[in-house]
C-alpha cells in the first residue's frame, strides 16, 4: 500500500497545481455570457448631503445600461442592509454620505471601461456636513451626530470582569504602571480585492452569487434573509466562493457593492460582475483595529495581579464588525494573556464617527491582536518598573504548564500550555544573554539597538456553540466524506481557503484517519449547493471545526468499514484490529482487508441489514476554544539619524498542537509574521480633520515587500490541545498577533536609557525621530 | 481604475512628433508611461492624444562622446543599471536608478520620463542638478541644449515649450579624482523619497575643487544647495566641512508637513544624508584619484 | 477615441485584434484573450501581480497600453512551462513559495527573469530582484527558497 502521509508529513501542496500554471479560477477569471459590469461612484465628502444626483451625466455615457441610486433601492428595501453585529449598514444613501469614499451610486454598462467612464461623469451635488473624525471627541456632548437614527455616537459598552475586585487589587498592588495606547486603523489589503459576479434567472426565480467570500453559507442565509420580501428563498440562492487570493478577515462581511451587483443582475436580466479597484478597497472596506486602549497593570511582591483594560473603539459610521454575536468586542478579553493573575477588568465603548464600518479581523481572532498588544505592553513596562528582566518576569508569572486547564480571571479555561518552554527555546535560538551583552557595549558607542519579547496566547476555533453564533447562526463546522468504490473519495467541508491549503491539510486529517492517501481525496469547499452548511474560514477556526470534523466523519466511517471487514473475513466486529488503512483479525494480521477492499464492497457486497455505501457527515461543535501560544523574540536597530528601525533577527517559537502539515505551518506563520510587523512598522489609514483619508492606495498604504520583511528564523514546541480530535489548534493568524508587541517592546528597550515608556504604531521613521529628537538622542550624520 | 479615452499616435520620427504635439495643445508625450498612465487611471491626466516615442529611433542608449556620459532620453532605468560604464564612472548615477521605484517599473521607466516629468519626488532630477548636466531638446525651431538649472520651473512643470521633445541627457564626463553619491530615504521600496540628496564630487590634490549638491521632495523642484556646494568647495572633505554642507543643506531644503513626517524632521534627514552622501562621495572621489 | 489594430506574439502565437488606444495590456490579456493567469492587484502600479515578460524582461502589464505593445512577444505564466514545468513553477510548488497563488504568477515571471539574469542569486538579490512583487501571504521566505530552488533545477537541466 502506499504510504499514506497523515499528520505530520510535509506534503506538496494539491492546489498548487493549477494555481503555478495560472489556472486558478479566481472572481475576476469568471465570465458569463451577456454579462455586465458595475462600477461605483463614491463620494468625495467625509459627511454630506446628496442634494442632486444628475442619473442623465453617467445615462449619456456610451455603453452604460443602468444608473442605480439610493432612492432606486430604497423602493425594494435595499437601501439598508443588517451588519454582522445588528446595526445596519447603506447599501447606498438616499440623502446623506457618511465617509469619504462611500458608495453613492452604481453604474452599469456593457464593459468595464464604460461604466468606469459612467462613474466618472456622474454628477452629483452635495452640501457638505461638520464632521467627527476623533472618537473622543464624537462622545462629546454636543458634537456632531453621525447617525441620524441613534440617539448618540455612543454604540455600546460592553465589560467582563470584576471592576471592583480589580480596583481593589490594584490599590492593593505595589508597582502599577499605565499607559494608553492606539491601535490605529489598518487594513488586511489582500492582493486579491474583493468582487462578485451575480446571475439572477428570471425564469427559475434562481439567484447565482459567485463571491469572494470566507463564509459563502453564512451569506447564502443572509442574502436570504434580507431579499425574503423580494420572494428570493434561500434553495434558490447558490453562492459559490471561487479561489481566493487572500482574505485575512476582510472577506467576511458583506459590501454594498455585492448587494448592488446581485440588484442590477435582478433589473437587468444579466449576469452584472462588480470588481473591486485597488483604491476602493482600502478606502471603503472594513477596516482592522481602531482600538483606543487605556491599560494598567499591577505587581505585588514582583507577581502580576490585576489587569485593567478600558477602552474606546471606532467604528466608523457603522458597527460593521464581524464578531460573534454575543461579543461586541469580540475576544477581547483573553487580555489577561500568559499570565496567572487573579484579578481584570477590560471594558470597550464602541464609537460612530465619520469614517468607513468596520472592525474586522487583520488576520485575528476577533480582536485578539489588540488584547495582546495590551498585555505584552504592559508586562514589559512592569517587569521593567520592578527592576527585572522582561525575559526573567515573564517566565516568573507565567501560567504554570501544571495549571493547565487553567481558568483565567476573564472567565476562559485554556485548554494546554508550556509557555515557559517556548520563551526558553526563543532565548536560546536567538541567544539571548549575548544580545544583551552586545545591547550594553552598544549603548556605551551610543548606538541604538533593542530587544523585545511577546509571549502571547491566542484563542481560536470558535464555536462551541453555547456562547458562540454569527446573527443567530450557531459556530460548528462541517465534514461530509464519501469513499468511492475504487476507494478514492470526496470531501467536503463548509470552511473556504484562501491560501491555507486546506485541499492538502484536509486529505492529510483524513488520510492520517482512514489510510487513504491524499492525493485519492478530491477536498472541495464553497459551494453551497454542494458542501455541507459551515460557519467559513476565519479566526483560525478550520483546523479546530472542519478539521476536527473531518476527523469524526472519518471515524464514522471507520465503523462502518469495521462492520464490512467483519462481513468480509467473517470474523466477529470486536475481534478486529484497526491499524491504518486496513482491519484485521486480531492475532493473525494476515487475514487483514484494506480501506480500498472495504470500500469496493460497500457498494458490491455489503452485509444484509446494513446500508450500501460508505460515507459519513459530521457537524463538529467543538467543546472548547483552542489556545495556540508562543514566544518572539525581535532584535532591532535603530538608526539615529534618520528614525528608522531595522529588525536584525526575529525569531518565533510557536506551539499549534499536532502540526499537520509542517511545511504549511511554517508558510503560515511566515505571513503571519510578515502581516505582524507591517502595522508595527509600516501600515496605517488615517484621516485629517475633515475626514480625507491617508493611505487610501498602495502608494501610501506601505504592505511590506522582500526588503522590508526580515528572514524569519522558527522554532516549534508541541502541546497538543487534549479536547481537538487530532490534539491540533489554529496557527494561521498566531504570529500576526504575537509580532507587533515584540517589535514595539524591542524599540522601546532600545530608547529605555533615554526615558522613553512607550511607542505607538506604526513606528514610523519620523515618529521614532520626533522621539529621539525630543530626547536629545537624534544625530546629524 | 481605468484610463479616459484619447487618440494614440506613434510616429517614427521626431519631427512628425513635434508637429503631433503642436497640432494638438492637450497632446502629450508618452515615454515609459509609468508616471502617465498612474496618473490616467485617477484621471489626474486627461490628454487628449498621446504621442508614443517608442518607434522614433536614436533615442536611447548610453555613451560616452565629447567630454559628456550621452544617455538618450528613452533610456530605461534598467540599462542603466546594467550598463557597466554606468555602474563603473558614474557612482551617483548608478546609486539613482538603483532607488528609482521597483526593479520591474525599472523595465520601462525611462530616464528622460523622470527628468521631464517634474515630480518634485522623482529621483534624477537631483542627481542631475548636482551633475550639471544639460539636457537636449528638439522642437519645431530646432535643438537647444538646456542646463538642468534652467529646466525644472515647478512642479511637474519644465521649460520645455510646446512642440519640444527632450532627446537626450549629457552629464559632464567623469575624470579623475571625481566621485559622487545619492542617498535617499525611503519608507519602503518603491516609495518616494522621504528626502533624498545628491552629491558629486571633484577633488584636486586632495582639495574639493568642485561640488554639486542638490535635493530631492523637500520643495517644489528638485532643490540645487548652493551654499552646501560652497562649504566643501575649497575644504579638505574633513568632518567640519561635511556638518557644514550638511547644515547648509538641510537649511536650503523647504519641504511641508505630511504623511511623510513634518518639515522640520524633512530637514534633519537632508542634514542626515547630505553627510552620509558627502562623505560616500568623497571616498570614490579619492578612490578615483 | 482612436482604435487600431495590433498583433502582439503571446507565447509563441501570434494575436491580431481591433483595440481601443486605452485599452491596457492586462486587460488585452485577461480580456481580449482570455488568459486568465495574469492578474491585477492594484492601480497604483505597486503590487505586480500583473507582471508579464515584455520582450523578454518584466513589465506590469497594468501599465502599459496594449497599442504600444503592437509586435511585441509577450509571456505569461500560461507560457512559462510550454507543456511541462518550468524550473521555476517546479521550485514554487516544492518550496511552498505560494498560499493563496494571486501573487504568484507575477512573481514566477519576475523571478524566471531574475534567474535568466543571474543564475546563482544570493539572499539579498534575490530579495531586491521580487522586491516590485508584493505577496500578503508567504511572508517572502520561502519564494526566496523557491528561487533558489529553481536555481538549483536550471542548473541540473542545464549540468543534464
Ligand atoms: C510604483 C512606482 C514607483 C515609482 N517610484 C519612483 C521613485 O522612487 N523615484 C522616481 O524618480 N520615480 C519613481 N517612479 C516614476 C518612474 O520612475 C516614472 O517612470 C518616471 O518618473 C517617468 O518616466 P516614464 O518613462 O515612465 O515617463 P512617462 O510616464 O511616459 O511620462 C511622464 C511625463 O513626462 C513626459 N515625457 C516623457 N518623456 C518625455 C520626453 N522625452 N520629452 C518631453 N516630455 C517627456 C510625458 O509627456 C509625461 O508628462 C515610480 C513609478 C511607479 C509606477
Ligand atoms: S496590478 Fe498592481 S502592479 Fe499591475
Ligand atoms: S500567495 Fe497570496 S499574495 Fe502571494
Amino acid at each position: 500500500m502506499a504510504e499514506c502521509r497523515g499528520l505530520g508529513h510535509s506534503v506538496q501542496r494539491k492546489e498548487d497545481a493549477r494555481f503555478i500554471r495560472g489556472q486558478g479560477r479566481y472572481i475576476d477569471d469568471i465570465k458569463l455570457p451577456g454579462m455586465l459590469y458595475l462600477d461605483i461612484a463614491r463620494s468625495p465628502y467625509a459627511h454630506a448631503k446628496i442634494t442632486k444626483i444628475h442619473e442623465d451625466t453617467a445615462m449619456a455615457v456610451d455603453g452604460v445600461a443602468a444608473v442605480i441610486t439610493g432612492k432606486t433601492l430604497e423602493g425594494f428595501k435595499l437601501a439598508w442592509m443588517p451588519t454582522l453585529m445588528s446595526d445596519q449598514q447603506m447599501v447606498l444613501p438616499v440623502d446623506t454620505v457618511k465617509y469619504q469614499a462611500q458608495e453613492v451610486a452604481a453604474i452599469v454598462a456593457t464593459s468595464r471601461y464604460a461604466a468606469a467612464d459612467g462613474a466618472a461623469a456622474l454628477e452629483v451635488d452635495y452640501d457638505p456636513l461638520p464632521v467627527v473624525v476623533d472618537p473622543h471627541e464624537a462622545l462629546k456632548p454636543g458634537a456632531t451626530k453621525v447617525r441620524d437614527d441613534k440617539e448618540s455616537n455612543h454604540i455600546f459598552h460592553w465589560e467582563h470582569g470584576d471592576a471592583d475586585g480589580t480596583e481593589a487589587a490594584l490599590a492593593g498592588c505595589d508597582t502599577v504602571v499605565e499607559q494608553k495606547m492606539h491601535l490605529p486603523r489598518i487594513h488586511v489589503a489582500s492582493i486579491e480585492t474583493c468582487g462578485c459576479v451575480a446571475s439572477w434567472n428570471p425564469v427559475e426565480g434562481h439567484l447565482t452569487l459567485y463571491l469572494t467570500t470566507q463564509a459563502p453559507h453564512a451569506i447564502r442565509t443572509v442574502v436570504a434573509l434580507v431579499t425574503a420580501h423580494l420572494g428570493l428563498a434561500e434553495h434558490k440562492i447558490r453562492v459559490i466562493s471561487p479561489d481566493i487570493g487572500g482574505g485575512f478577515g476582510g472577506k467576511v462581511p458583506v459590501y454594498p457593492g455585492y448587494v448592488l451587483a446581485t440588484a442590477a443582475s435582478v433589473v437587468t436580466g444579466k449576469p452584472v460582475k462588480w470588481i473591486e479597484d485597488r483604491s476602493e478597497n482600502l478606502q471603503a472596506d472594513s477596516f482592522a483595529r481602531d482600538y483606543h486602549i487605556t491599560a494598567r497593570l499591577g505587581s505585588k511582591d514582583g507577581k502580576v495581579t490585576a489587569l485593567k483594560l478600558d477602552t474606546v473603539a471606532d467604528h466608523g459610521y457603522s458597527d460593521a464588525a464581524a464578531n460573534p454575536s454575543k461579543f461586541p468586542a469580540g475576544l477581547y478579553h483573553i487580555a489577561t494573556g500568559s499570565y496567572d493573575l487573579e484579578n481584570a477588568h477590560v471594558s470597550v465603548d464602541g464609537v460612530y464617527t465619520n469614517k468607513p464600518p468596520g472592525g474586522i479581523a487583520y488576520r485575528c481572532s476577533f480582536r485578539v491582536t489588540e488584547a495582546v498588544h495590551a498585555i505584552e505592553r504592559m508586562v514589559d513596562l512592569l517587569a521593567r518598573e520592578n527592576g527585572e528582566d522582561p525575559a526573567d518576569f515573564r517566565l516568573r508569572n507565567f501560567i504554570k504548564p501544571e495549571q493547565f486547564p487553567y481558568q483565567s480571571a476573564l472567565g476562559w479555561e485554556y485548554d494546554s500550555g508550556d509557555y515557559g518552554a517556548a520563551l526558553e527555546k526563543a532565548m536560546d535560538m536567538i541567544g539571548y544573554q549575548d544580545l544583551r551583552a552586545e545591547q550594553a557595549e552598544k549603548r556605551a558607542r551610543g548606538e541604538l539597538m533593542g530587544i523585545g519579547i511577546s509571549s502571547f496566547t491566542e484563542i481560536v476555533g470558535a464555536g462551541p456553540s453555547k456562547t458562540f453564533d454569527i446573527l443567530g447562526i450557531k459556530m460548528f463546522d462541517s465534514a461530509e466524506i464519501r469513499i468511492h468504490p475504487t476507494g478514492k473519495a470526496i470531501a467536503r467541508f463548509g470552511t473556504k481557503s484562501q491560501g491555507q491549503g486546506h485541499e492538502t491539510t484536509y486529505a492529510q486529517i483524513i488520510a492520517e484517519e482512514l489510510g487513504i492517501p491524499p492525493e485519492d481525496i478530491q477536498v472541495e469547499e464553497g459551494d453551497t449547493d454542494t458542501a455541507p452548511y459551515g460557519l467559513g474560514t476565519y479566526a483560525s477556526r478550520s483546523t479546530p471545526t472542519a478539521g476536527a470534523a473531518a476527523s469524526i466523519a472519518s471515524r464514522k466511517i471507520r465503523e462502518k468499514g469495521r462492520k464490512i471487514a467483519a462481513h468480509l473475513l467473517e470474523a466477529d466486529e470486536a475481534d478486529l484490529v484497526w491499524e491504518q488503512g486496513k482491519f484485521y483479525v486480531k492475532g493473525s494480521p494476515d487475514r487483514a482487508k484494506t480501506i480500498q477492499d472495504i470500500a469496493f464492497a460497500a457498494y458490491t457486497n455489503h452485509p444484509q441489514g446494513l446500508e450500501a455505501g460508505l460515507e459519513a457527515i459530521s457537524y463538529y461543535d467543538p467543546p472548547n476554544l483552542t489556545f495556540p501560544f508562543g514566544s518572539y523574540i525581535c532584535c532591532v536597530d535603530i538608526d539615529r539619524g534618520t528614525g528608522q528601525v531595522k529588525i536584525r533577527r526575529f525569531v518565533a517559537v510557536d506551539d499549534c498542537g499536532v502540526r499537520i502539515n509542517p511545511m504549511i505551518v511554517d508558510g503560515q506563520i511566515h505571513g503571519g509574521l510578515t502581516m505582524g510587523i507591517a502595522p508595527a512598522l509600516l501600515e496605517e489609514i488615517s484621516y485629517d480633520a475633515d475626514g480625507n483619508i491617508t493611505g487610501g492606495n498602495l502608494m501610501e498604504y506601505l504592505v511590506p515587500t522582500a526588503m522590508e520583511t526580515p528572514h524569519w528564523e522558527l522554532g516549534e514546541t508541541v502541546t497538543p490541545s487534549p479536547h481537538h480530535p487530532i490534539g491540533a489548534k489554529g496557527v494561521g493568524e498566531s504570529a500576526t498577533v504575537g509580532a507587533p508587541p515584540a517589535v514595539v517592546n524591542a524599540v522601546v528597550d532600545a530608547l529605555w536609557h533615554l526615558g522613553v515608556r512607550h511607542m505607538e504604531i506604526p513606528m514610523t521613521p519620523a515618529r521614532v525621530w520626533d522621539v529621539l529628537n525630543e530626547h536629545g538622542a537624534a544625530a546629524t550624520r | 481604475m481605468i484610463p479616459p479615452s484619447f487618440d494614440y499616435h506613434a510616429p517614427d520620427n521626431l519631427e512628425e512628433a513635434s508637429r503631433l504635439l503642436l497640432a494638438n495643445p492637450e497632446a502629450k508625450l508618452l515615454a515609459g508611461g509609468h508616471s502617465l498612465i498612474p496618473m490616467m487611471r485617477f484621471r489626474l491626466a486627461e490628454p487628449a492624444a498621446l504621442v508614443d516615442l517608442r518607434k522614433i529611433p536614436g533615442l536611447s542608449g548610453i555613451r560616452e562622446e565629447g567630454g559628456s556620459l550621452c544617455i538618450g532620453a528613452m533610456t530605461r532605468e534598467s540599462e542603466l543599471e546594467k550598463s557597466d560604464l554606468v555602474q563603473s564612472r558614474y557612482p551617483l548615477l548608478a546609486d539613482t536608478t538603483r532607488v528609482i521605484a521597483d526593479p520591474v517599473v525599472r523595465n520601462l521607466a525611462t530616464v528622460g520620463g523622470n527628468v521631464a516629468h517634474a515630480d518634485p519626488g522623482n529621483d534624477h532630477p537631483a542627481a542631475m542638478l548636482a551633475y550639471r548636466a544639460s539636457f537636449v531638446a528638439c522642437g519645431p525651431s530646432g535643438e537647444r541644449t538646456i542646463a538642468a538649472s534652467d529646466f525644472f520651473t515647478g512642479p511637474f512643470s519644465t521649460c520645455l515649450e510646446a512642440g519640444e521633445i527632450l532627446t537626450e541627457i549629457r552629464i559632464p564626463a567623469s575624470g579623475a579624482g571625481s566621485g559622487g553619491a545619492y542617498q535617499k530615504f525611503e519608507r519602503k521600496v518603491g516609495d518616494y523619497a522621504v528626502a533624498a540628496v545628491a552629491v558629486q564630487l571633484q577633488l584636486d590634490g586632495g582639495q574639493v575643487a568642485g561640488a554639486g549638491v542638490a535635493l530631492t521632495n523637500v520643495g517644489l523642484t528638485a532643490i540645487q544647495a548652493g551654499a552646501a556646494e560652497a562649504a566643501l568647495v575649497g575644504s579638505d572633505g574633513g568632518d567640519a566641512a561635511l556638518d557644514a554642507a550638511a547644515e547648509a543643506a538641510a537649511a536650503a531644503a523647504d519641504p511641508g508637513d505630511d504623511h511623510r513626517g513634518s518639515a522640520d524632521y524633512k530637514r534633519a534627514v537632508v542634514r542626515v544624508l547630505t553627510h552620509r552622501a558627502a562623505a560616500s562621495a568623497l571616498a570614490r572621489a579619492r578612490e578615483a584619484s | 477615441m482612436s482604435s487600431h489594430q495590433i498583433s502582439v506574439t503571446i507565447n509563441g502565437e501570434e494575436h491580431t485584434r481591433e483595440v481601443e488606444a486605452r485599452l491596457l495590456l492586462v486587460h488585452f490579456i485577461r480580456e481580449e484573450l482570455d488568459l486568465t493567469g495574469t492578474h491585477i492587484g492594484c492601480d497604483t502600479t505597486s503590487c505586480g501581480a500583473c507582471t508579464v515578460l515584455l520582450n523578454g524582461v518584466p513589465a506590469k502589464s497594468c501599465t502599459v497600453f496594449a497599442v504600444a505593445a503592437d509586435g511585441a512577444e509577450v509571456t505569461t505564466v500560461e507560457g512559462l512551462g510550454n507543456g511541462g514545468l518550468h524550473p521555476v513553477q517546479q521550485g514554487f510548488t516544492e518550496k511552498h513559495g505560494l498560499q493563496c497563488g494571486f501573487c504568484t504568477p507575477g512573481m514566477m515571471m519576475t523571478s524566471k527573469a531574475l534567474l535568466e539574469e543571474n543564475p546563482d542569486p544570493s539572499e539579498e538579490e534575490i530579495r531586491w530582484g521580487i522586491s516590485g512583487n508584493l505577496c500578503r501571504c508567504t511572508g517572502y521566505v520561502n519564494i526566496v527558497r523557491a528561487v533558489q530552488r529553481a536555481s538549483e533545477l536550471m542548473k541540473e537541466n542545464s549540468d543534464g
